[in-house]
């Protein structure tokens, strides 16, 4: 991890009181609100969430790619000190790229079927700068050894089709780093490969990481992936963050009760298999017709706990417990380290 | 289970090759996908058998050709004492009481034009079964059962989620008491904490009933939840099969060991610092299959004999079948197994330690020659350490 020695600062990205809403006929999509988020230069963030969540849409908004003419985005994107949200197109084509750089889970998403890849690629140098072909093409070639294409002289001229999944996913991700950018926003990556090939693949962005020193935002709905990869986690529910704290504390001492929940409903095979799931009842709610109060309450379990049914009618805030580590949740800390050790337990197989 | 519990389902020898043909007009056949090439397995009465591996490792058309929905092209497959194939389509109507199926996609598995009370009393017109008290108490018991509300016996799939539809999925499967469920991948498409509502389902209706599973799934985790014994697939074969404690806790072939490796476990203090057996590449073509093992163009064992004699499977122990001419039984502390980790403080972000040498591991990732060739000076035991401690 190459963290230059000065502190910088203001964090690499930071994020206050995004939201983004989509008129439908339905009705207003409240996709994301009152998201606020700050990373670190050179660490690695996951957005863990279910689908619906609101993790897309959060990324999109950092890269600028949510069209105003069918969204409304409000609150400020900051990054490495410069605000991004109003900015002229021309100005976001510009930071694309070079500044911060996205891979999809569906690479075909960045690749054109009818194109060759190396010509992909060549084209995106040019998007930010001139050089000569010649020297384009060598880059490029370059770039697919990096990221482990293998005879990549013999693979440059090849389309998409030509290509396995994991190969063109790490077309794309070569896409993505060939300006070299600070920050890479990746959106569930991994989720259409194999665990062999998403192996392969976290294995390539961890080690570019390391050798480039980027920022990289992992989006995912694999708690498994979040303990392999990052720094800190935001867990996200109904179009917010619920939770927010370092790695290690979000497994180990988490506070939401959806967080528990997720950790009480997957499967793990290091976990004695007398403990039986205990999955979240219910549903996620509609981004149109969210709940008046908390967002989980409909499936929380706890929520009668809290004096004067405040969960039924006021919106919890986002706030500290503990030096980065935020929860959005009525109930006394005390009370919600008491149930979240409680879980612990019958998960770790005592009672 | 134990080895005297009543066969469901036993397959023999089971192959299932699909035509290449060329393009244009004439569109001969030039070749065969062995997508199944020589598969045997049982499924005991009330047991899941757990079926993994890659995509287009054949486990979908297994599980299709073992209810015949594909006509495999030999082998024997023997339902409840019954074969099978050589049964016509209609024959095979009083099998398909027997025997049911639970599809992957919840979108595209109901007919959006059938309300939901016709799509799980479909099986009742079909076979012409008149249940006690009516197919449409019959319905509503069965909604009620697996958690969806008797009231919404008139509406249409597209009004519900993705989990709700796989339980109409489920009740329609149950609905004539069958003996054996096979499943392709029933939770893949849905939320981690919905997978659970399906899962947990899934065992009681087991238990209820006294189901036998038959379990795709390429979730290694899931399987393990809900299988009493584990097969894996690659390339149309069986690696290896053996009871659940045996395959997560003691496998012995390489790919196994590769598999379970390439799973994160979702706890950073275990996760962080455990390393991976990356395998290299992406799974040969089954037009063109590797010789010998078919697993040899990507196993950190492979030998030359490998390339010449196809592994038999081979019971190694009871019940633990095992088709490799070089299985490992231990691998490097902190490869591969979800066991003897390093202890990293909870809370403390670890970082990822630099790469040994120059070397990045991209140079590690090396995926095969486009041929498929092996490269035997490469293929040397490839067990990755790099990221640990
Ligand atoms: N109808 C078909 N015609 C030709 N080839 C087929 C057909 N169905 C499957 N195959 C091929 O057979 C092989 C096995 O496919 P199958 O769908 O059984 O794999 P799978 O293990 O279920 O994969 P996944 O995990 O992606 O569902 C693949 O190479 C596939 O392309
Ligand atoms: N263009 C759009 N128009 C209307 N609704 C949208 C649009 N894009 C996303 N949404 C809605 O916003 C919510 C969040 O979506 P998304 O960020 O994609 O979720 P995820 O967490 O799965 O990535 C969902 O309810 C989704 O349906
Ligand atoms: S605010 Fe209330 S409903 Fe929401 S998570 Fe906390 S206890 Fe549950
Ligand atoms: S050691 Fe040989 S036989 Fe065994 S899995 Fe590897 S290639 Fe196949
Ligand atoms: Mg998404
Ligand atoms: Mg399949």
């Amino acid at each position: 991890m190459t963290t230059p020695g000065r502190p910088a600062e203001h964090p690499f990205l930071e994020i206050k009181d995004l939201g983004v809403a989509f008129p439908t006929e339905d009705g207003l999509v409240r996709a994301v609100e009152g998201v606020s988020l700050s990373i670190e230069r050179g660490r690695t963030l996951a957005i863990v969430g279910e689908s619906g969540s609101g993790k897309s849409v959060t990324a999109q908004a950092i890269m600028g790619l949510i069209d105003r003419k069918i969204a409304t985005v409000t609150g400020e994107i900051w990054l490495d000190g410069q605000e991004l949200i109003g900015l002229p197109a021309d100005d976001l084509q510009a930071l694309r790229g070079a500044q911060v750089a996205m891979i999809f889970q569906d690479p075909m998403s960045s690749l054109h079927p009818f194109y060759r890849v190396g010509d992909q690629i060549t084209e995106a140098i040019n998007a930010h700068r001139s050089i000569r072909a010649k020297a384009a093409r060598a880059m490029a070639l370059e770039m697919l050894r990096r990221v482990g294409i293998p005879a990549p002289e013999r693979r440059i001229d090849d389309y998409p089709h030509q290509l396995s999944g994991g190969m063109r996913q790490r077309v794309m991700i070569a896409m993505a780093l060939i300006n070299a950018p600070k920050m890479l926003i990746a959106d569930e990556p991994t989720t259409a490969l194999d665990v062999t090939v998403q192996a392969q693949i976290l294995e390539l962005i961890t080690s570019l990481q390391d050798e480039f020193g980027i920022t990289v935002i992992m989006i995912t709905h694999d708690l498994g992936i979040v303990a392999d990869v990052a720094d800190d986690v935001a867990v996200m529910y109904g179009g917010r963050i619920v939770e927010v704290a370092p790695t290690g504390v979000l497994y180990a001492q988490p506070e939401m009760p959806y967080t528990l929940g997720l950790l009480s409903s997957i499967p793990r095979m290091d976990r004695e298999l007398s403990v039986r799931l205990e999955p979240i009842p219910g549903n996620p709610p509609s981004p149109i017709h969210l709940p008046l109060g908390c967002v989980f309450q409909p499936r929380c379990m706890y929520s009668d706990r809290v004096a004067g049914g405040a969960c039924l009618s006021v919106r919890p805030d986002l706030l500290a417990t503990a030096a980065g580590h935020l929860v959005r949740c009525h109930l006394p800390a005390e009370e919600r380290r008491q149930i979240s050790q409680g879980v612990l337990n019958v998960l770790a197989g005592g009672s | 289970m134990t080895t005297e519990t009543r066969e469901i389902l036993r397959v023999s020898d089971l192959r299932t090759y699909f035509p290449v043909r060329s393009h244009g007009l004439i569109r001969r056949v030039i070749g065969q996908v062995k997508a199944v090439d020589g598969v045997s397995f049982s499924v005991g009465s009330a047991e899941t058998l757990g079926l993994v591996g890659e995509s287009g490792s054949g486990k979908t058309t297994v599980a299709r050709s073992v209810l015949m929905l594909v006509r495999p092209t030999s082998g024997q497959i023997v339902i409840d004492g019954q074969e099978i194939t050589h049964l016509s389509s209609k024959a095979l109507m009083p099998m398909r009481r027997k025997a049911q199926m639970i599809f992957q996609d919840p979108y595209n598995a109901l007919n959006p034009r059938h309300t939901v009370g016709g799509i799980i009393g479909a099986p009742y017109r079909i076979q012409g079964i008149e249940p006690p008290g009516g197919v449409r108490a019959a319905v509503q018991a069965l909604m009620e059962r697996v958690g969806l509300n008797p009231e919404h016996y008139n509406r249409y799939p597209n009004e519900f989620s993705g989990g709700q539809r796989q339980r109409i999925g489920i009740a329609r499967a149950v609905a004539l008491r069958p003996k054996l469920i096979v499943c392709d991948e029933p939770v893949s498409a849905l939320d981690v904490s919905i997978q659970a509502q399906i899962i947990n389902l899934l065992r009681d209706l087991q238990h209820e009933f006294g189901l036998s599973y038959l379990f795709v799934a390429h979730d290694l985790a899931v399987v393990r939840q809900i299988s009493h014994r584990v097969a894996v697939m690659y390339l149309g074969h069986l690696m290896e099969m053996a009871p659940r404690e045996t395959i997560y806790a003691a496998p012995l072939h390489p790919y196994t060991h590769s598999l379970l490796s390439a799973v994160p476990i979702p706890d950073p203090k275990l996760q962080k610092g455990r390393s991976r057996i990356v395998l290299e590449g992406d799974l040969p073509s089954p037009i063109n299959p590797p010789s010998g093992c078919v697993f040899r163009t990507r196993c950190f064992q492979a030998q030359e004999r490998c390339s010449v004699e196809v592994p038999p499977l081979i019971e190694v122990a009871p019940g633990h079948h095992v088709a490799c001419h070089f299985p490992v039984a231990t691998l490097p502390a902190g490869v591969g197994t979800a066991r003897a980790m390093p202890e990293t403080q909870p809370g403390v972000p670890v970082r990822r330690p630099q790469p040994a040498s120059g070397q990045v591991s991209s140079a590690q990732l090396d995926c095969l020659p486009a041929d498929g060739r092996p490269d035997f000076t490469r293929l040397r035991p490839r067990v990755r350490v790099g990221r640990s401690l």
